[in-house]
């Protein structure tokens, strides 16, 4: 069985500011790390395969240093990588991540399923997998919350719909969005990732893909644009409190009274 | 292609453009300065570097899409057998006030088996047509059949703008159906408006940072956005229903599917932080996770629940479902007092529509004092045990 994990390389922290004054967008300190919420899609898989048999590759789409996220993931025992990396690809949306990631996935071969992460923390949309899965034209689910069990043609999954839980067999191929605390991910090994140091990653760039309208891609293939970026707005009415703790406790436990919750 | 050019003589210094770039997307490389990969287009090289250093250049050769021929705003009607989710309501809402101000009608549209009479309860909030599939194939949410209903609404209505609840089937349903049509979709839209020339203006809190994105979809049909629960406001339901039910249907043949549903096992009953009007709400300003029991003292003592921010649930002090924020809950409570919160934007995201906030936190500069109608510079640990016995010495004097 032939599985295939999407991952992204996301920034390490989330402190993104706009200066007040220029209005440019700080970002402090650049260092990245894997979504976290993709790690659990990449021990999903790994169960899978050590139970059924098969490989378990992944797939990224970003700048060239977004290969480490793949190291990390042979480091954790995957089998194969591939990087779809081009400037071509720059200021995509979902519609044009999803669609270089579709054409991507076609180059490097067939798979019987699809893992994603529930959600990025950076673009945070949880809209790439479903995405994915129509330009592939395969069956898609979101929130699994458990592989109930893997069959030859399909697989048995539990789908949180916050007030139910359903369970549905769905039929290879397809794609799983799963959440987060499916499996508890297993730490990349310092063995596995000596071993695999010189392990070849796939390099996909515009030219390596079918479909070689450059209106699918990138800024051009994005049907949204992002007009324009602000800071929050603040609340005009507002009051601030200094003093004691004494003092701060009896003005809040008259301002609650006063508002009649107490 | 539409694209950023570098004019290299007209770069001063290549190490102060770079630093311009919040994505790490320009580099140097042979002495000259490159944009790589992990460009996201926000032209701030272009707006904050020197003039004519980095250029943005449009397509030539783009089409113009005709909008007139896009009319109405259309909310999918979020159900599971039959019981309408609230956010249906609160986007119908929403789409009655960006229609009006472009004179487009507002439509719903409902797929499901069985579901009439409640096709029929949408009239009563002022829709101008529901367009219902009723069909036994379509009695629980399977993708693809739902994305082929929705096709057919689509292709046969044309509606210039489509609202679609971020709950567990619009967070699937909206971006598969998105790619089919190939067009644009934003999720989780804190705020929308519109233009005059009928695009659907989305803002949201983006590239996971402290900053509202203002989003256009300016070239396509239909726009798409999906909203969370209890960001909008629902308007009243009218006693009277006005406009009319439309019945549709879709050969069968298009609503097979991959996907079978084997079984349907209804979770326990749970307290949602939705649903309460009071929230007291803990931050990592709480020092240790027994802590949390004063917060959870006081939220009872309030008669509502105790909630948190994403590192308290990522901690495992406390359960996801009562994390606030923009990949939590969205809440809007009467009340809700947050004890330790720094205000981040994707928490503010989740509560900023509560009525009464109040905020106590002891560094005077945070964030959430911008949000909060009642600030408090103080430490927690001194304000909520003693709060906690005076509320309590009140209710006994009682
Ligand atoms: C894509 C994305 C989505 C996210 N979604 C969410 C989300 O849904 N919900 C969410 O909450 N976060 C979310 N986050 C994380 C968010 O950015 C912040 O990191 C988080 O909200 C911070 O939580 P906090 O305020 O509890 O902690 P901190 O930011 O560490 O703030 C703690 C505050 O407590 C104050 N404090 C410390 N001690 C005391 C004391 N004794 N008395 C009073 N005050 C004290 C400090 O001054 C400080 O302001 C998301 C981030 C990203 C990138
Ligand atoms: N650039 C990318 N490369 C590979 N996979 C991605 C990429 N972006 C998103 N994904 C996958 O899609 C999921 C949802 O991402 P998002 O829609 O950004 O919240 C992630 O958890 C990944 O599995």
């Amino acid at each position: 069985m032939n599985i295939l994990v999407c991952i992204k390389q996301v920034p390490g922290t989330n402190k993104v500011e706009v200066d007040p004054v220029t209005g440019v967008l700080k970002r402090n300190g650049v260092e990245s790390k894997m979504n976290p919420y993709d790690l659990y899609a990449i021990e999903t898989a790994l169960r899978i395969r050590d139970q059924r048999g098969g490989t378990v590759s992944v797939i990224t789409m970003g700048p060239g240093q977004a290969s480490s996220v793949i190291r990390e993931a042979f480091a954790m025992g995957v089998d194969n990588g591939a990087l779809i990396s081009d400037r071509k690809f720059g200021g995509a949306d979902v519609l044009a991540t999803s669609y270089t990631i579709a054409q991507g996935i076609k180059k490097i071969g067939n798979f019987d399923l699809i893992l994603c992460g529930k959600q990025t923390t950076d673009g945070d949309t949880a809209q790439v997998g479903p995405e994915v899965a129509e330009w592939l034209d395969i069956p898609s689910m979101s929130n699994v919350s458990k592989i109930v069990e893997v069959l030859d043609e399909a697989v048995v999954v539990e789908m949180d719909m916050s007030h139910d839980i359903e369970i549905a067999k769905v039929q290879f191929p397809c794609l799983l969005a799963v959440e987060k605390d499916i499996f508890m991910p297993r730490l990349p090994s310092y063995t596995k990732k000596q071993a695999t140091k010189d392990r070849e990653i796939t390099v996909i760039t515009f030219d390596d893909l079918d479909d070689k309208n450059e209106k699918h891609y990138g800024l051009n293939g994005s049907p949204t644009q992002v007009q324009r970026i602000f800071p929050p707005s603040v609340n005009a009415h507002r009051e601030m409190w200094k003093g004691t703790g004494e003092e701060l406790t009896v003005k809040l436990l008259n301002k609650i009274k006063e508002l009649k919750f107490a | 292609m539409a694209k950023l050019v570098v004019n290299q003589n007209k770069v001063v210094s290549i190490n102060d453009l770079i630093k311009i770039c919040p994505f790490g997307a320009l580099e140097e490389s042979e002495g000259k300065l490159q944009i790589n990969a992990a460009c996201k287009m926000c032209k701030l090289c272009v707006k904050k570097g020197p003039k004519g250093a980095i250029e943005y250049v449009e397509d030539e050769d783009q089409v113009e899409i005709d909008k007139s021929k896009w009319n109405g705003i259309a909310v999918y009607v979020d159900h599971i057998d039959g019981v309408i989710h609230p956010v249906t309501y609160e986007l119908i809402g929403k789409a009655k006030e960006l229609a009006a101000k472009i004179n487009h009608p507002v439509y719903a549209v409902m797929m499901g088996e069985n579901i009439s009479a409640q096709s029929r309860e949408i009239l009563h909030y002022g829709v101008d047509k529901v367009f219902v599939y009723d069909d036994e194939k379509l009695s629980r949410f399977k993708i693809e059949p739902y994305t082929a209903v929705f096709e057919d609404f689509v292709n046969n209505i044309k509606p210039a703008s489509i609202l679609v609840g971020a709950t567990p089937v619009g967070r699937q349903l909206a971006p598969r159906f998105a790619a089919r049509v190939r067009t644009g979709l934003t999720a989780d839209c804190t705020i929308l408006e519109m233009n005059e020339n009928t695009d659907l203006v989305q803002i949201r809190p983006a590239f996971g940072g402290n900053i509202m994105a203002q989003i256009l979809c300016p070239n396509n049909r239909p726009q798409m956005a999906t909203v969370r629960y209890k960001v909008m406001d629902a308007p009243k339901r009218n006693a009277n229903e006005s406009g009319e039910v439309i019945n549709c249907s879709l050969a069968s043949e298009l609503l097979d599917c991959n996907v079978e549903v084997l079984d349907i096992i209804p979770k326990a009953k749970e307290q949602f932080i939705e649903a309460s009007d009071v929230l007291v709400v803990a931050g990592r300003g709480v020092k240790k996770q027994e802590d949390l029991a004063l917060l959870q003292e006081l939220a009872d003592l309030l008669g509502g629940q105790l909630a948190c921010t994403r590192p308290l649930y990522e901690n495992g002090w406390i359960e996801a479902k009562r994390q606030v924020g923009l990949s939590g809950r969205t809440v809007r409570p009467k009340l809700i007092i947050t004890c330790g919160v720094s205000g981040s934007i994707q928490f503010v995201a989740g509560m900023n529509n509560a009525e009464q906030i109040i905020a106590i936190n002891k560094d005077e500069n945070a964030t959430i004092f911008k949000t909060a109608h009642y600030g408090i510079v103080g430490d927690l640990y001194d304000i909520i045990p003693n709060l906690i016995e005076q509320i309590k010495d009140s209710k006994e004097a009682i």
